[in-house]
């Protein structure tokens, strides 16, 4: 008895998964919060999430890009300072553009640029050339990424990102391509409320049932977790990706519009008294009344006074309609007010006192304002990014997200055909079997769509495809099976298959908005920064880097369980592939250097599914245990 | 060596009697238990083999368990394990008596609904839960005890029923909501 036991505790020591028994150098990773307003970024140093400011001693950076006439690009406090003065340059809140169409972003009459409707994402048309939203947003990353590298003295592993809980597909992946155009290798993209959720459980220990109020610049989040011994489990998301901070200055530069009796503004005149409308608001969160002034370029003076009651009236719909999104998040989560332990404020626009009282009055509670909700998310972020960069600390924990919008497909009639339902737990596959409905029929149009309605034409269309190379038979008889598989940055691909005769036809698509690798590269080539030669510098030392992990990877997993679940003939097969490896990189060729990579992980599969059986054996504990022991 | 395949059921996986009836706190641990060996996160800094089968195993970890903690889900899945399907598809093999039962339910809803009277439709949503954890009752008697699979899956079926009717609360309360 006492023999096995010790055996136990020997086995427990040894299998730990992921940690390596060689100890390593700290890997430099960042979180990022990329803002409608404002950007940060963050990291671990010594065991503590901090916010790196600027040379300056600013945390925020505005997330403003302007675009000047000589081809160079300002982000930041220099292009703020000129959005009134070149506002068709000058842009600004760009992430409310993110993976969105012309006909999605609604009323333009207030927004100065000038549009390109393209096919997928609505395009910028600037001094410099047409930019995509994702372009735009990777001049704000960039700036991050080099405070980051300044700062820690080194190159980066990775960057976990955030995002919206309520981004759709389309608008994840145009971050992300943003964060790879930017130069940054995307460990994560992480929901807003729930980075939040974890900087803050974590330092205050929290159990139990949270709600994370979100309210950013340009979007609402509602997250419901649950805390409970190190694991933080979104029961249900919710929100309104185009509702934000902005609107409330929207509704107090309308009010300036009617005060003075004035229609048809310049752009610059728009973007003057939209930050004039900013300054109002937050001056109205501190005091009772404010005095709103701005000179026109017409000359024309505007002098008003807005009374806290008078803002308070003339947004109180606004703050209606985030309630919305809460009922719904408590209702799919099965809860009621009752239930709910606590409730975070993130976002800058949480500090006004209307916001924080109509969201008091609904939980009946006090809400938490005890961190800093500009920063919260960052600091969650960062946490995360140290642990998928391999740094674990010693409190190990658990997070378990959801996928805020369901996935479906077309059929007849233009209807839905939900295939994964909202607030599904990511990771998450889902298969479906599908017929054709004419007589030799070889061909399938799928169209992958995203959303909660049940026509069609009310979801967000991602992706349509076609599925070729079906044998005929009459109609009905072909089994067409549909795959979604949602991986844990909540990204969708989808693939389908014709199964009856056992004729495979396989395509995996990417949604159509995403960037193919090749544009991402002749984005990357277009800007003056890299020329051709730093790009193949780039990707070799990307190669390079990746290929060391995969060794020291693969090394120390054959310390650990090489003995054990190896025979002589799969430990050789594993070294000969090392070998191979470790030989190309003394070559400079970043093709070879690839090939081995994926020829490596290949050879190492099989070993891994072994690694992972042992580790969910071990999870379930006592009698599974005696199997290995014997 | 362990009994772990990928592709065994999913009671199996979390070490579980396959049973209606379950222990719901022991699924909960044994749930997060795994997911803390298996979740793609505690991967991402591996290799791309280690990070493909993380991948796998979470998301039939997450299927499993979104299988066994829905009552319906779990009622089919049992009754698939022993071989029955329990045609939800067809619902012309349901008794007439039900069908109709079912068409009250619903002009319930929709005069609820179209009255936007959130107070009645909260009425209707505990009188449905009521009769779906009868149901449930009867289920897990039938499949656990008398191990009777055909009543058993009548019974599924009439909880399938139910169970859109949930559903159709629950979008009545987002209509009203807008």
């Amino acid at each position: 008895m006492l023999l096995a036991t010790s055996l136990k505790m020997a086995l427990l020591q040894i299998s730990e998964p992921g940690l390596s028994t060689a100890p390593h150098e700290h890997r430099l990773a960042i979180g990022i919060d990329l803002g409608t307003t404002n950007s940060l970024v963050a990291t671990v140093r010594n065991g503590i999430s901090v916010v790196l400011n600027d040379a300056n001693g600013r945390a925020l950076l505005p997330s403003v890009v302007r675009y000047l006439p000589d081809g160079s690009v300002q982000a930041g406090e220099a292009a703020q300072m000129a959005q009134s003065e070149d506002p068709t340059n000058t842009i600004v809140s760009v992430k409310r553009f993110m993976g969105r169409g012309l006909n999605d972003i609604g009323d333009i009459s207030s927004i100065p640029y000038r549009f390109v409707d393209a096919q997928g994402m609505v395009q910028l048309r600037t001094v410099t050339g047409v930019k995509s939203p994702v372009e735009v947003s990777a001049e704000i990353l960039k700036v991050l990424r080099a405070r980051a590298e300044e700062a820690l003295g080194g190159g980066l592993v990775g960057a976990v990102i955030t995002v919206p809980a309520y981004f759709d597909d389309a608008q994840r992946q145009a971050t992300k391509d943003a964060a790879r155009l930017a130069g940054l290798n995307v460990l994560r993209l992480l929901n807003e409320p729930t980075a939040a959720a974890i900087a803050y459980g974590l330092d205050n220990a929290a159990e139990g049932i949270y709600a994370v109020y979100d309210l950013g610049g340009g979007t609402f989040d509602i997250s419901i977790l649950k805390l409970s011994k190190g694991v933080f489990e979104v029961l249900a998301t919710n929100g309104n990706s185009a509702l934000g901070g902005d609107d409330f200055d929207h509704r107090i530069y309308c009010w300036l519009l009617e005060k003075n009796n004035l229609s048809a503004l310049e752009p610059s005149d728009t973007r003057l008294l939209l930050m004039r409308a900013r300054a109002a608001k937050e001056e109205l969160t501190e005091h009772d009344q404010t005095r709103v002034t701005a000179i026109l370029r017409s000359g024309d003076a505007i002098d008003n006074v807005l009374m806290q009651q008078d803002f308070h009236e003339m947004s109180q719909n606004l703050v209606e309609r985030t309630l919305q999104p809460v009922r719904r998040a408590l209702r799919d989560a099965k809860l009621t007010v009752a239930d709910i332990k606590g409730v975070v404020m993130v976002g800058g626009a949480t500090r006004m006192p209307q916001v924080q009282r109509a969201v008091a009055e609904f939980f009946n509670q006090t809400p938490l304002t005890n961190l800093d909700p500009d920063k919260v998310v960052a600091l969650g972020a960062a946490i995360q990014a140290n642990v998928l960069a391999g740094n674990r600390s010693a409190e190990d924990w658990l997070l378990l997200d959801v996928i805020p919008l369901s996935l479906g497909i077309e059929t007849m009639g233009g209807l839905v055909e939900k295939i994964i339902p909202r607030n599904s737990t990511i990771p998450t596959a889902r298969a479906q079997d599908f017929t054709t409905f004419k007589d030799g029929q070889t061909a399938l149009s799928v169209h992958v769509v995203q959303g909660e309605r049940e026509l069609v034409s009310d979801c967000r269309s991602l992706a349509k495809f076609e599925l070729r190379g079906i044998p005929p038979m009459v109609a009905g008889a072909a089994r067409i099976r549909i795959t979604f598989q949602v991986d844990a940055d909540g990204l969708l691909s989808v693939s389908a298959r014709e199964l009856s005769k056992g004729v495979e036809a396989h395509i995996t698509v990417k949604p159509s908005y995403g960037l193919s690798d090749a544009e991402i590269s002749r984005m990357l080539q277009d800007s003056t920064q890299h020329a051709q030669g730093d790009m193949q510098a780039r990707t070799l030392r990307e190669q390079q880097v990746e290929a060391n992990q995969l060794l020291e990877a693969v090394q120390s997993a054959l310390e650990q369980d090489g003995a054990t679940l190896l025979d002589e003939a799969g430990r050789t097969r594993i070294r000969t592939g090392m070998d191979g490896l470790r030989a190309m990189l003394q070559t400079s060729d970043h093709l070879a250097i690839k090939r081995a990579i994926t020829q490596l992980n290949e050879v190492t599969m099989a070993f891994a599914q072994a690694r992972m059986d042992k580790s969910v054996s071990r999870a379930l504990g006592g009698r599974k245990l005696t199997d290995l022991e014997t | 060596m362990s009994t772990h395949d990928f592709q065994q059921d999913f009671f199996k996986l979390f070490d579980l009697p396959a049973t209606y009836r379950l222990d719901g706190e022991l699924l909960d641990s044994r749930y997060r238990a795994l997911q803390t060996q298996v979740h793609p996160d505690k991967f991402s800094h591996l290799s791309e083999a280690e990070r493909r089968v993380s991948m796998q195993w979470a998301t039939r970890v997450n299927e499993a368990y979104q299988t066994l903690t829905d009552p319906v889900k779990r009622a089919r899945y049992l009754l698939s394990l022993h071989g029955e399907d329990i045609h939800e598809e067809s619902n012309t093999i349901m008794p007439a008596e039900f069908l109709i039962e079912q068409m009250e339910w619903r002009e319930a809803i929709q005069e609820a609904t179209t009255a936007c009277d959130t107070v009645a439709l909260s009425k209707l949503e505990l009188r449905l839960q009521h009769e779906m954890h009868h149901l449930q009752e009867q289920f897990a008697t039938l499949i656990d005890t008398e191990q009777n699979y055909k009543a058993a899956a009548e019974s599924a079926r009439k909880l399938k029923f139910l169970e859109r009717l949930a559903e159709e609360i629950a979008s009545a309360f987002d209509v009203i909501d807008n």
